[in-house]
């Protein structure tokens, strides 16, 4: 690990100004023998580390990182270092979806006065780097893409998926309708969902006036989260149509109070299930031979009842709802709407269990880390830049000031290569732990349907682990980073 | 200079590893559930599906380097610095193999803009003369598809060097290719294919009549000759961009997509944090995004979506027309209304904007 015994790696060192980086002066004084490996950045306090700054080196071509702050209950802003232990520890759950060895980046705590203590931190650490080895890069991996070869196989929902008679149907909808009108007078818009430009999409609405509450549209091709449009209507009255999935982003917009409760009202409708759109394109271009000469033929109408949605026209077709709903409604434990100043239809319909971890997210974990690299490589190789998958996420707030874009700090290159793609989506997935309700609409938006949903489900699985927390369901909660507590319950100390 | 030749189905990889001979091909490739371009390697069956991105990047890359730049300190006057460039550029021949006609008149889009306007970008110039476009002209009409409003069409040319139909089935399938330019027929030439007989070429010219029938069909073709200026007449009215602009989401993945889009954003990346080193790059760019106006100041002359959602229609179908006789710089790909994550439909805006000042003329 020293110079003296083989080659140097590349080791980051975040100190503390208070404590660590005294406790290194005093290592220093006192002549320790020390790896020479570690290059150090002096930081105020550990809670200035933004877990992004591990990241960027991490995937920068650093081969460890190491953050030291003082020791719990030391801080010199008394409680910097209690959030940087929430933070640096979902972190480090988070690094291998990356494909990134976690034991490339370690935190721990040294006193100023601790100068043999720094001495035995550092080198243990260093050493552990060093059988590591130096990092492979991103870039390097080979491409890896096992969901190009079909084997993305649709698991059966956990709770039956059913549409009810299409009479029933349409009279909850005029049931929500009346609301609406009702409302509507005092609200600057309703937002809900109206036929797109053909029988296979739905789009969002925007109800100003009594007619345009009779284009309202309810069914399984209503898979916009109009959550996501409320920040924008700040200080005006505006009413919402809401899933149960979607409520959980208003939830978690009034908890972080960015909507106000008295602004927003919330129509809500049970829901039976949304549909994956590549899935139909898919299940309906099955079978046209040649690639499908053109892939967006559209069918001239599609209703659901019962479990599957009737296509008619060119090519009529039973679809299966089960195949090719949405991969959120398959462990949907809300189709209820949690909140709602008007809940219609069966607000009696059962929920699926909770799942331990969402079906896609297997995918992921059944891959080797340099798999996950492989992987993430080959994805976000056709990522566009396009930052739909940002502005479409309701939780994604800064949009026109978002890191990823900003000269200032110059987060990102604009690069247009597979790091800096997906520095974006660690930035995107960082930002939103313990926020993210996965709702799905990021990676829903991405035009070239790239997987990125699986970084937030990996995410908001380590915070359920770490916190026992989950967003979006209770108004009052305060999200797991924003907050800390002296004892940890779930994070162990990490031994250095 | 037009001459016709045909590749059987099972003769088409063959035939495009000898028309490549030399060059990069490009070729749809599915990755994921997306298609996209990707270099092609030798007896490669290729993707004959519409790609999801339009092959736009092979000449106008998502990021190119302009130059790099390198300060050095004089060492005798540390004072004084000099910078170096090194602006070597690399680009290979190339082929483009299966874009529609949507994709390839994109390019003449940006010929005129970066070609033949008051300035040559010898980038794009040095890209477009290394690249042969090889296009497959469509045997389907997609639901988002109104290439017959624009100029464009199932079967156009321009700005394509050879044009592929798809002509039989089953064991009689296979393509009628025509030579378009004088490159096209020199690439189709080395190809050594038997020349298409009159049957094949009517049956060729069948497909495009009944492929532009589907378009008609499904929507009668527009006259969009007037919507230059009506669009200018719309410009201050705010409802109006209000109401189409309502679900917009601003995220540009409308303009990543369109093959008719040029506009770029242009930074210089630092190699260190010394600047001492570093690169000029360009980028993409797209004017839904709030960066595309935001001045030094702070000040941002397009300060909401509806201002960038005007803008995005406007140059399509007003501005752009109005400096290139009548040309409008949308070819009906509908890549923007399939690939929009809230299915803003660029048609609806451009009829609303007509015929609402058509009811209204002077409003
Ligand atoms: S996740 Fe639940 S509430 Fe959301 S669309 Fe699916 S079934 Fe409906
Ligand atoms: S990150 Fe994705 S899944 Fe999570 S809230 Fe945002 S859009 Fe929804
Ligand atoms: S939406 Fe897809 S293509 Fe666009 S930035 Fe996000 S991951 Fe990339
Ligand atoms: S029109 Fe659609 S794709 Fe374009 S910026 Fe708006 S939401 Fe994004
Ligand atoms: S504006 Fe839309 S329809 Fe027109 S060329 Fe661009 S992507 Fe295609």
């Amino acid at each position: 690990m020293p110079v003296l015994k083989g080659k140097e790696l590349r080791v980051v060192g975040f100190l503390c100004n208070w404590c660590s980086y005294g406790g290194a002066d005093t290592a220093g004084v006192g002549r320790f023998s020390q790896p020479t490996d570690l290059r150090i950045i002096r930081v105020p306090c550990s809670g200035r580390v933004d877990p992004m700054f591990v990241v960027k080196a991490l995937l920068g071509g650093a081969d460890g990182v190491l953050v030291s702050g003082c020791h719990p209950r030391d801080c010199h802003y008394s409680q910097g270092n209690f959030y940087a232990r929430r933070r640096l520890e979902t972190l480090k759950t988070f690094l291998p979806a990356l494909g990134i060895d976690p034991d490339r980046f370690q935190y721990t705590w040294v006193s100023a006065s601790e100068g043999q203590r720094w001495k035995n931190v550092v080198s243990t650490f260093v050493e552990k780097v060093h059988q590591l080895g130096h990092a492979p890069r991103i870039e390097e991996a080979a491409p890896y893409l096992p969901l190009a070869a079909g084997g993305d196989s649709p698991r059966a929902p956990l709770r039956p998926l059913a549409y009810p008679a299409a009479g029933t149907l349409a009279a909850s909808l005029e049931q929500l309708r009346e609301k609406i009108r009702a409302a509507l007078p005092e609200l600057d818009c309703v937002i809900g969902w109206q036929q797109g430009f053909d029988a296979l999409h739905a789009t969002p609405l925007f109800m100003r006036k009594p007619e345009d509450v009779d284009k309202l549209t309810w069914g399984p091709l209503n898979v916009h989260n109009l959550a996501t449009y409320l920040p924008q209507f700040k200080n005006r009255k505006v009413g919402v149509v809401v899933k149960g999935c979607d409520s959980r982003s208003v939830i978690e917009l009034l908890q972080e109070k960015l909507v106000e409760p008295d602004n927003v009202r919330v129509f809500g409708m049970a829901c039976e299930g949304v549909v994956d759109m590549a899935r139909v394109q898919k299940t309906l271009d099955a079978g046209n031979a040649d690639g499908a000469m053109c892939a967006d033929v559209a069918p001239a109408a599609v209703a659901a009842e019962g479990d599957g949605l009737t296509v008619e026209g060119e090519a009529p077709a039973r679809l299966k709802l089960a195949d090719v709903v949405a991969e959120k409604c398959r462990t949907c434990d809300t189709p209820v709407p949690l909140l709602g100043d008007v809940v219609e239809g069966n607000a009696s319909a059962p929920a699926g269990p909770a799942p331990d971890a969402p079906p896609s997210l297997e995918v992921l974990d059944a891959m080797t880390p340099e798999q996950r690299r492989g992987f993430w490589r080959a994805q976000m190789d056709r990522c566009l830049r396009c930052y739909a998958c940002r502005n479409a996420c309701p939780m994604c707030v800064c949009r026109d000031h978002c890191i990823a874009e900003s000269r200032d700090p110059h987060w990102t290159t604009q690069e247009g290569n597979v790091r800096e793609k997906l520095q974006f989506q660690v930035i995107h997935a960082l930002h939103l732990a313990g926020r993210c309700t996965e709702c799905g609409e990021c990676q829903r938006a991405c035009p070239v349907n790239i997987p990125v949903l699986s970084l937030k489900q990996w995410m908001n699985r380590s915070v359920r682990t770490l916190f026992d927390y989950r967003a979006g369901v209770d108004v009052n909660a305060v999200p797991p980073l924003l907050a800390f507590a002296v004892e940890e319950k779930n994070i162990k100390e990490h031994g250095l | 200079m037009s001459f016709a030749r045909y590749i059987a189905r099972g003769e088409l990889a063959r035939a495009l590893d000898d028309m490549a001979r030399g060059r990069v091909t490009y070729a749809p490739r599915r990755e994921g559930d997306a298609v996209v371009f990707r270099p092609r390697a030798e007896g490669e069956e290729p993707l004959l599906a519409r790609a999801t991105v339009p092959p736009k990047g092979v000449i106008f890359p998502q990021s190119e380097r302009l130059f790099a730049f390198i300060r050095e300190k004089d060492p005798n006057d540390p004072g004084h610095t000099t910078v170096r460039l090194d602006s070597t550029v690399d680009i290979e021949p190339a082929l483009i193999f299966g874009g529609r006609p949507c994709d390839a008149r994109g390019f003449h889009i940006f010929d005129r803009v970066y070609l033949n306007g008051p300035h040559r970008d010898p980038y794009y110039a040095a890209r477009r003369e290394a690249t042969v476009v090889v296009t497959l002209a469509c045997n389907k009409a997609g639901s988002t598809c109104f290439c017959h409003w624009t100029g464009c069409g199932p079967a156009d040319t321009t700005g394509s060097d050879i044009l592929l139909t798809p002509v039989g089935e089953g064991a009689d399938a296979g393509f009628v290719a025509v030579a378009v330019t004088e490159r096209g027929g020199a690439v189709l030439e080395a190809a050594n294919l038997p020349e298409a007989d009159a049957a094949r070429s009517d049956a060729a010219q069948a497909v495009h009549a009944a492929t532009q029938a589907a378009l008609d069909a499904q929507s009668p073709a527009r006259d969009l000759s007037a919507t230059p200026a009506r669009l200018l007449e719309r410009f201050s009215d705010s409802d109006f961009w209000r109401d189409m602009s309502d679900k917009c989401l601003s995220c540009g993945a409308c303009t990543y997509l369109c093959p008719t889009c040029y506009c770029f954003n242009i930074t210089d990346e630092n190699d260190g944090g010394d600047g001492m080193r570093g690169r000029r790059l360009r980028s993409w760019d797209n004017c839904m995004s709030s960066l595309f106006t935001r001045e030094a100041s702070g000040h941002n002359p397009r300060m909401g979506k509806a201002l960038r959602l005007r803008n995005r229609v406007g140059h399509k179908f007003s501005y752009y027309p109005q400096l290139h006789e009548g040309v409008v710089s949308c070819n009906g790909c509908g890549r923007c209304i399939t690939g929009c994550p809230v299915s803003v439909d660029i048609r609806e805006m451009v009829v609303r904007a007509t015929e609402a000042n058509e009811e209204t003329p002077n409003a």
